[in-house]
């Protein structure tokens, strides 16, 4: 059975409909890609799934346990961490701050060494940790982002948009991250304009178009496929 | 010695308002409205208390708990009936509701108690302390509430600064989405924040009754507008910032009062206000983050 199953959602945004009856599933231990043109209702779908957003049908389930109408701030509890497009830090709160709000449904005793395990990870955060969030440059914001969503030790890990508005270099420190975090054991959903990117490190992928998957497969075939080669490739 | 007699009444008032201010900037700073209805706490807060000591016999103390208590309980509620479902409302929608929840209390009160004003006896006994040979006294609730308000002001910096919960309230207050993906619940926190305005709101109305003994179901709508322009004045959303402008104001209206002209005194406040807010939009320890997109 798969670990994360989204079944024929659909969500409207008043009379807009915005998802119509998506589904795809991930696989522990995978790196799934969701990707597509801007507005094709990939952060929807992500909002969906972690309670931020309400569907008017069809059903998430994750790890066997039917999560559709769970509260958004009850999700990360159950294992999932979602980090969010724009990165949304708080940026008044200190780096550290930051962090320890990621860990926040877990016990006070553990979070220490989450902390110097995210520093381990992460050492530009140790450096900054008692600076405002606000101050840091946007790929130290990525950073914190992704380090604040593994505070709550996740087993899988949704990533809207990591690579947005950073620069190559950042681009890929994310994306090398991305891999090490799934190569530690933690499953990944991953959302991307970046196509290119993102189906070279995903194992599969699926295409939304207009709120829809349009076609799904292994990483390394829709790679060669020509119609995502012209339409998200640019080759 | 008249000046400093005015700069202690002055610093007394501007305790209560910056301890009312307190409640006023929480609510904005967490749930991002203006409570227009948390004079009017103040207010149900000076009647608890009056009924617990007067028309039940309980000891001072005692009657301040419970205004504290029932205050507490009825910002919760206040809350979940009239602002929760105005959560994706627009502000001017909440603000009419806010202004509705007011005159509710004020009518409610006006109902229960009736229009004729009661003397409330100050919940702080003892004879005022004499100095410089008795040119200058000193009574005790002008004491109490001076430590009052810095014990309050101490301790909700070090519990939105330090502790878990009130991390978390920051947290809520910037963004919150975000804080719901860290697990927070937002409705419980935007609870805890009315709790706590409105428990503070309590202790102020017993303050003030004590300092100005005429309780009147209209009693805490005008400190209410002043606290307000207190934490706006010293930079809405900013705990410091509540203390600071309430207890300036404070003083400056007891100055103008005492200086210029008693009739004049709260339009020279307000005025007060405005140039402050001309020179600094943020009010005086308003702060700006500075974000990088």
């Amino acid at each position: 059975m798969a670990m994360l199953e989204v079944k024929d959602i659909n969500v409207y945004y008043g009379l807009i409909h915005a998802l119509r009856d998506v589904s795809f599933e991930v696989n522990e231990g995978e790196i799934v890609a969701l990707i597509g043109a801007n507005g094709a209702g990939k952060t929807t779908t992500l909002h969906t799934i972690t309670g931020l957003l309400p569907s008017k049908s069809g059903t998430v389930t994750f790890e066997g346990k039917d999560i559709t109408k769970i509260p958004g701030h009850a999700i990360v509890r159950l294992g999932m961490s979602h980090v969010p497009e724009g990165r949304r830090v708080f940026a008044g709160l200190t780096v550290r701050e930051n962090l320890r709000m990621g860990a926040y449904t877990r016990p006070g005793s553990e979070i220490e060494a989450s902390l110097a395990e995210v520093y381990k990870r992460f050492p530009r955060l140790e450096e900054r940790k008692n600076q405002a969030a606000g101050t840091l440059s946007g790929g130290e914001q990525q950073m914190l982002a992704m380090g604040r969503a593994l505070m709550a030790k996740p087993r899988i890990l949704l990533l809207d948009e990591p690579s947005m508005g950073l620069s190559p270099l950042f681009v890929s420190e994310v994306f090398k991250i991305i891999q090490e975090v799934s190569a530690a054991g933690t499953t990944v959903l991953l959302v991307e304009q970046n196509a290119k990117k993102a189906l070279s490190i995903a194992d599969r992928a699926y295409v939304l178009e207009t709120g829809q998957v349009i076609k799904s497969g292994k990483a390394a075939d829709l790679l060669n496929d020509d119609s995502i080669k012209k339409a998200y490739l640019g080759e | 010695m008249s000046f400093l007699s005015h700069l202690i009444n002055g610093v007394s008032l501007g305790s209560i308002y910056a301890i009312i201010a307190l409640g006023y900037t929480m609510v904005y700073g967490i749930a991002k409205m203006l409570n227009f209805a948390h004079g009017d706490v103040i207010m149900v807060g000076g009647y608890m208390s009056f009924c617990a000591t007067v028309y039940l016999g309980w000891p001072p103390l005692a009657g301040v708990a419970l205004a504290v208590i029932v205050c507490t309980a009825l910002g919760i509620v206040i809350e979940r009936l009239a602002y929760k479902p105005l959560r994706m409302a627009p502000s001017l929608a909440v603000l009419i509701t806010a202004i509705g929840v007011s005159y509710f209390l004020q009518n409610a009160a006006l109902l229960i108690w009736g229009s004729s004003p009661k003397s409330f006896t100050s919940v702080v006994g003892g004879s005022p302390i004499a100095l410089f040979g008795g040119q200058l006294t000193i009574s005790p609730v002008t004491i109490v509430t001076v430590v009052t308000c810095v014990i309050i002001m101490v301790a909700l910096t070090l519990f939105t600064s330090k502790s878990k919960a009130g991390t978390a309230m920051r947290a809520v207050s910037e963004d919150k989405g975000a804080a719901q993906l860290m697990g927070i619940n937002v409705n419980t926190t935007i609870s805890l924040t009315f709790a706590i305005g409105s428990g503070l709101a309590a202790i102020a109305g017993v303050l003030l009754c004590s300092a100005y003994p005429t309780l009147m179901p209209t009693t805490g709508a005008m400190p209410g507008i002043k606290a307000f322009t207190a934490a706006v004045f010293g930079g809405i959303g900013s705990i410091p910032g509540a203390f600071v402008g309430g207890v300036l104001l404070g003083v400056i209206e007891i100055f103008a009062g005492a200086y210029i002209s008693t009739q004049l005194s709260n339009a020279i406040v307000f005025a007060v206000l405005i140039v402050v807010l001309l020179v600094k939009p943020d009010g005086l320890l308003g702060k700006r983050v500075s974000e990088k997109v």
